[in-house]
């Protein structure tokens, strides 16, 4: 059947297979694949199998004394969050979306607004089990098949098939964020705010503006976890987009309105205020399919991290090249990791800053922006991330990617995807 | 504390239904299955999800009849029932099942005679008891033979049949059949036609269906509702024209 991914650039014939504990599978060379949430080729396999996990859903074990969790790989962190806030505990580390798998927020080492404080899913993972496709099973953690361990996190699914895995989890009082949130003009301002965050408060976003004679202002959010339940009432609402526009609708037109009126609704309520966890963290998982409004041609999502030295001059740079490419991004990310080197062999993220946009696809104009872009990235000494990569040459990777001939030792040759393929040829 | 016993309890229908179930106060779940290992994983994820829910499990050959008995008198003997859901079935493809008598008598075996075989003894016991409520699940496929999956079809064709000889037998008795006919569910039992695409019902859906039908004591509960109306008219489709369609 056809496939797509988050990023909807392509959509092509697969063969499905849903795999168990048991890593039941053809002999087709495939990937395994989660809830697909990866923007680019890293969960596809066109002609080939992709391995989908739904059917690894069960909840091992949940110790409330130690705050450790153990559950099948294909687990979303949003039946784990439903379960485990009620009873005082959460996840430390989860993305901008809670509808990933455990597996797939293994495989990609997942950050979010948290790096600084608890680094990468990938940093609470305790041990994970991998089936390979030679039939064998192996436990890994920092201990045990140490090295197989660090290819796993990070390792976009190519070592084997994460059946399951145990992870830390932190106390928490309340499903509630207290959050400030502070409009800020340009990217020094950013960049005070981010380095008086560091301590202090647990989460820490930004969003910015890169359009137009503007472009640099933004809004600046942190949160920490309220000490106290709230007694209101949330309400749940889930919208979604009934069909796929026939054009983008983030585009020329609407982006300055955009990202003008995105910015003066959010200073008009900056400020303290208590927010729920959910729409803190994932605003955007109230518009179920939201990946459609950039139309049938889908989008890329560009997401670099620039080491510090070079942070703020590089994010500039890309600013100014993004404003005078005519391409323009609505949903602009920029948040400063912390100082934690993550275990995985091709884990992304470095201590330096990490700027996330997205491009309705427009071609080979957004793809001359993108090599402007990446030049800039390489010649700063940072790279891109891989759940977030469709296009990325080859030699950027080995570039930018240290670790990738000693990643290529742990690799199961029974798996393939379009990324490995392109990425590291095989 | 109400005792139900989920037979086949590994399927992804009765794992749903155990989801549920596993959440409500003053429940003993028994889970019976072909595999102590699978048994114990479902028991797990209940544990996780409900701590305080009670979970037994119980593992048999689903088509030997002695062994089945025992099961019955072991479960019934030790915890009381009030309500037991058959959910174990297999669906092998139509190709297969054409070309291999084995596969096809195994099949039979287990989606139309192990139920005989749980629900005799369980129905002698509720007799007894003068309550209880016996669900099995069936199949929309059993309202109508297709080419696509006859057997699999004539299995469940079966336990329809059955199912209402049993609500003419209990009719005037407190004691309850329920017959289910999910449409196409996503569990493991239809991966291959996901693969190809199908849409399918979310198990999550069914299971809440089937638990509101059994609490009422439905005779027939179709799941999603909707396949209700479409096998009314697909059962009306006269065979000359039927015939000549291609699903």
């Amino acid at each position: 059947m056809k496939v797509h991914s988050w990023g909807l650039l392509s959509n092509e014939e697969h063969q499905i297979e849903l795999t168990d504990s048991n890593f039941k599978h053809s002999n087709a060379i495939g990937i395994p694949m989660g809830l697909g949430r990866s923007y680019g080729d890293a969960a596809l396999n066109p002609g080939g199998a992709i391995w989908l996990t739904s059917a690894l859903n069960h909840f091992i074990a949940f110790d409330e004394e130690r705050g450790e969790f153990e559950c099948e790989a294909g687990v979303s962190l949003r039946e784990i969050q439903a379960l485990i806030i009620p009873r005082g505990w959460n996840l430390p580390v989860t993305p901008g979306t809670q509808f990933v798998t455990v597996g797939g927020a293994i495989a990609n080492d997942i950050h979010g607004k948290s790096h600084h404080t608890y680094g990468t899913f990938g940093d609470q993972v305790i041990s994970l089990t991998l089936r390979r496709t030679d039939g064998s099973e192996m436990l890994c953690s920092p201990e045990q098949n140490s090295e197989l361990f660090a290819a796993t996190i990070g390792g976009i699914g190519l070592t084997g098939l994460i059946t399951k895995a145990r992870f830390a989890l932190v106390r928490c009082t309340s499903p509630w964020i207290e959050m400030e949130s502070s409009p800020f003009n340009n990217l020094s301002e950013f960049f005070e705010l981010s380095k008086s965050s560091a301590i202090g408060w647990e989460s820490s976003v930004a969003w910015i503006d890169c359009v137009g004679t503007k472009a640099g202002r933004g809004i600046f959010m942190r949160g920490n976890p309220a000490a106290k339940a709230e007694s209101k009432k949330v309400k749940e609402r889930q919208l979604g987009l009934p069909f796929t526009p026939p054009i983008s609708l983030v585009n020329k037109a609407t982006l300055r309105a955009l990202n003008t009126g995105y910015f003066h609704l959010n200073k008009a309520k900056a400020g303290h205020s208590t927010v729920h966890y959910q729409s803190y963290f994932y605003p955007l998982d109230a518009i179920s399919n939201w990946n459609r409004i950039y139309g049938p041609k889908g989008f890329y999502q560009y997401q670099s991290v620039i080491p510090h030295d070079r942070a703020e001059s590089a994010t500039q740079e890309m600013m100014a090249t993004i404003a005078s490419s005519g391409e323009g991004s609505f949903l602009a990310v920029l948040k400063v990791f912390g100082e934690k080197t993550p275990r995985g062999l091709l884990s992304f993220p470095m201590p330096g800053v990490t700027l996330a946009l997205d491009f309705p696809n427009r071609g080979a104009s957004t793809l001359e922006l993108f090599a402007k872009l990446d030049e800039i990235v390489i010649r700063s000494g940072g790279r891109l991330y891989l759940a977030k990569d469709a296009r990325m040459s080859r030699p950027m990777f080995e570039t930018t990617y240290p670790n990738v001939s000693e990643f290529k030792k742990y690799r199961d040759p029974g798996i393939s995807s379009a990324m490995s393929r392109r990425l590291l040829g095989a | 504390m109400k005792n139900i016993a989920i037979i086949g309890a590994t399927s992804g229908i009765a794992q749903a239904c155990a989801r549920i179930w596993a959440a409500e106060a003053d429940i003993r779940l028994i889970l019976i299955g072909r595999s102590q290992e699978r048994l114990t994983q479902v028991s797990n994820d209940l544990k996780v999800r409900s701590p305080k829910a009670v979970i037994e499990s119980y593992e048999v050959n689903f088509t030997d009849p002695r062994a089945v008995a025992a099961c019955v008198t072991y479960v019934t003997g030790t915890y009381g029932l009030d309500i037991a859901l058959f959910a174990a079935g297999v669906m092998p493809t139509q190709e297969l099942l054409s070309t291999s008598p084995a596969l096809a008598a195994e099949t039979i075996a287990l989606n139309s005679i192990s139920p005989t075989l749980f629900a005799e003894p369980i129905l002698q016991f509720f007799t007894n008891q003068n309550h209880g409520t016996m669900a099995l699940i069936g199949s929309v496929a059993g309202d109508r033979g297709r080419k696509a999956n006859y057997l699999y079809g004539a299995s469940k064709a079966f336990i329809a049949t059955y199912a209402a000889g049993l609500q003419h037998r209990f009719a005037k008795t407190p004691i309850r059949i329920v017959l289910i006919k999910p449409g196409p569910t996503a569990t493991a039992m239809t991966a291959e036609l996901q693969a190809d695409g199908i849409r399918m019902a979310k198990p999550e859906k069914v299971a809440q269906d089937i638990i509101l039908g059994i609490s009422k004591g439905d005779a027939v509960i179709y799941t999603p509702r909707i396949w209700g109306l479409i096998m009314a008219i697909v059962r009306k489709v006269p065979a000359p024209i039927f015939n000549r369609l291609n699903f």
